[in-house]
């Protein structure tokens, strides 16, 4: 793309994520300028024209002087991107921008979970969960499914109940192991309780096994989902930070790197 | 067993194969009518020089592929390694040429999915199997293997009713020796900045080698590739980036993955400059002694070195990827694990520790034959070369 000296330099960052599409536009100070939120439907293609069009509703059209760097597993659907990266980077520079350049962050996303340990800012070390749903936001979006409630819902009456063990960690069991346990009568908050705990000890033991250590950030979609942050807070004996922008990390990382495009 | 006047027979579904199969199975019939000796190997620990000097073809049968899977699976657990699904897939399936026509199978007991497959593969071909021991650090591991290699041998005379003489396997071992270090001298080309192949071409090449019948004309076809690729670098005609970042790919057999780990790597920013598995430096930097007095012993002594992770203590594999990683100068080592391979697996935990103490990123994946987690694995591996 032909670079205009007169439009203003721009970093846009879009995250095509499997559940939602993160777009983020920083100014040249690194300050940002805008963001959007939408579903990624059923087609990644769909998403990034539709992230265009809000792009260009809000004045900031690709070309000239902004830069688009597109990540998350739709990263490769976005015909004007000037740079594909992937979301491990992204998250861990959008991480370290919104918290510091040292410590772990755990990103629970649609439909992967990743450890990502940062060093001077820097991705030294990930991991990714198996190729399964455990420890995902999907598992708490299938579960909230099947007890009729929604995700909100469904950590509202976790905060209530005395956790049941879910032992299954494929989604598809573990799905019938809760259509299991409703049948037996068992409470639906103790049903959520199990349902959370699962997705925060998978979490949890995907941390321990990529060697993360405190600080923890949590980065990505469950960013305002207060119960669940908490029991990983517990379970990982230390403290998780987060903030509602945490959901942008990627989209945000993706941004940073498009300014170093200049 | 074979000769000419014995009709050799096709499998039944031969009608239902498309043309590039049907012409791979008429080319291995041709050669069994004209009297060709053929018999299939599993694993790098089988002793090739003994099935040379009996005469025979030694072809390769790990199977790499996912198409004969589902058929595997109406007699094996899904929850198997790929390989041993796959390898057990093509024989019940009928669909390898050089499985079908293979007048013996040389299993060895290396990993617990393999050995108690061959029981199964035992029930469709003749099979003989090599009891490998489970580590080589004791005076009787290395006898009861040496006995193996000559229960081998004498089970190959038996089989096609000759004798194989100490000359013959010197002969063999010779040329074996010479095929290890063409192939050595290929890989070191990957030594130079970049490297002169495509680590997909390289791995390509040592897949495609299991499948030769005649190991002179693979010896002289693989110098030829060596001294082409050489010159070419020389020239300064290297396929590869000045960029890109040098991989070593550790961990089970790759030939089933070319396409979906070292193709992968290659489209992300990196090359493989070191393919440290069973068909890669790691196995064929041992050599035979060719001059020893008992030849046969020798042979045997070669191959408990090879150091796969159905050993026990197998410190060996570390020192020897330590050294490469030295060697090839490498950015980065990505474990390649297939699905529900234990020992592989389990040993990673320690490669990690030694890589990394090294100084150099590490990343294990683990995968099968199937696409079924191509998007992740891309995500993966464009991870990984971006943090190096």
């Amino acid at each position: 793309m032909a670079s205009d000296e007169k439009s203003p330099r721009l970093g846009i960052g879009l995250d095509i994520g499997s559940t939602a599409t993160k777009l983020v536009v920083l100014g040249a100070d690194g300050a940002v300028s805008h963001t959007d939120l939408m579903p990624t439907g059923f087609s990644s293609v769909d998403a990034a024209a539709r992230a265009l069009a809000s792009l260009e509703a809000a004045g900031f059209a690709p070309g000239g002087g902004a830069r688009v760097v597109a990540t998350g597993y739709g990263r490769v659907a976005v015909p004007y991107a000037d740079k594909v990266v992937t979301e491990i980077t992204c998250h861990g520079r959008g991480a370290a921008h919104l918290f510091g350049p040292e410590g772990t962050v755990i990103d629970v996303g649609g439909q992967d979970t990743k450890v990502i340990r940062l060093r001077g800012g820097r991705v030294a070390k990930f991991a990714m969960n198996d190729k399964c749903a455990a420890g995902t936001g999907r598992f708490l979006e299938v579960m909230a499914d099947r007890l009729s409630v929604s995700q909100e819902e469904l950590s509202a009456l976790a905060r209530t109940g005395e956790p049941t063990r879910i032992s299954s960690m494929c989604t598809v069991f573990a799905e019938s192991e809760v259509i299991s346990l409703v049948g037996r009568g068992e409470p639906r908050e103790n049903i959520a309780g199990g349902v959370v705990e699962s997705v925060a000890g998978r979490v949890a033991t995907l941390v321990a096994s990529a060697g993360g250590s405190a600080p923890y950030y949590l980065t990505g979609g469950l960013c305002d989902n207060g119960y669940v942050v908490e029991r990983l807070a517990a379970l990982l004996g230390a403290p998780v930070t987060t903030c509602s922008e945490a959901r942008y990390a990627g989209a945000i990382g993706a941004a940073l790197a498009a300014l170093d495009m200049g | 067993m074979t000769d000419a006047s014995t009709p050799i027979e096709l499998p039944r579904t031969f009608e239902e194969f498309n043309e590039q199969r049907r012409q791979s199975f008429l080319k291995v019939k041709d050669f069994k009518q004209a009297g060709g000796r053929l018999v299939g190997y599993l694993c790098s620990y089988t002793p090739l020089e003994v099935i040379d000097a009996a005469g025979a073809s030694a072809v390769g049968l790990c199977g790499t592929s996912d198409e004969v899977i589902p058929a595997a699976e109406e007699v094996l657990p899904a929850n198997l390694c790929p390989l041993v699904k796959s390898t057990y897939g093509f024989a019940y399936s009928q669909k390898c040429p050089f499985t079908h026509f293979s007048d013996l199978i040389v299993g060895e007991t290396t990993c617990d999915g393999k050995k108690k497959m061959y029981e199964l593969l035992g029930e469709l071909k003749p099979t003989h199997i090599l009891h490998l021991p489970q580590g080589r650090s004791r005076a009787h591991e290395r006898e009861g293997w040496y006995q193996e290699v000559v229960a081998l041998k004498e089970a190959l005379e038996r089989l096609y009713g000759i004798r194989i003489t100490d000359d013959t396997l010197r002969e063999a071992a010779r040329l074996r020796n010479r095929l290890r270090r063409a192939t050595l001298a290929l890989f070191e080309l990957q030594r130079a900045e970049p490297p002169a192949m495509s680590g997909v071409e390289l791995m390509s090449t040592m897949f495609a080698g299991t499948f030769n019948f005649d190991v002179r004309a693979y010896v002289e076809s693989l110098e030829r590739l060596g001294e082409q690729r050489r010159a070419e670098a020389e020239a300064g005609g290297s396929p590869v980036g000045a960029g890109a970042k040098r991989i070593l790919v550790t961990g089970c057999p790759v030939g089933g993955v070319i396409g979906k780990v070292g193709a992968t790597i290659e489209r992300n920013g990196g090359v493989v400059v070191c393919e440290d598995d069973c068909g890669g430096e790691r196995t064929n930097r041992f050599m035979v002694d060719e001059d020893a007095p008992d030849i046969l012993r020798a042979i045997a002594e070669r191959y408990l070195k090879i150091n796969c992770s159905v050993m026990t203590p197998n410190e060996d594999r570390f020192v020897a990827t330590r050294e490469m990683m030295e060697k090839y100068r490498v950015d980065g080592v990505i474990e390649c694990v297939l699905t529900a391979c234990h020992t592989f697996n389990v040993e990673a935990a320690r490669m990690e520790c030694a890589v990394e103490e090294a100084g150099v990123p590490y990343m294990k994946i683990e995968t099968d034959y199937s696409s079924g987690d191509l998007g992740q694995l891309e995500t993966r591996i464009a991870a990984f070369i971006e943090t190096l």
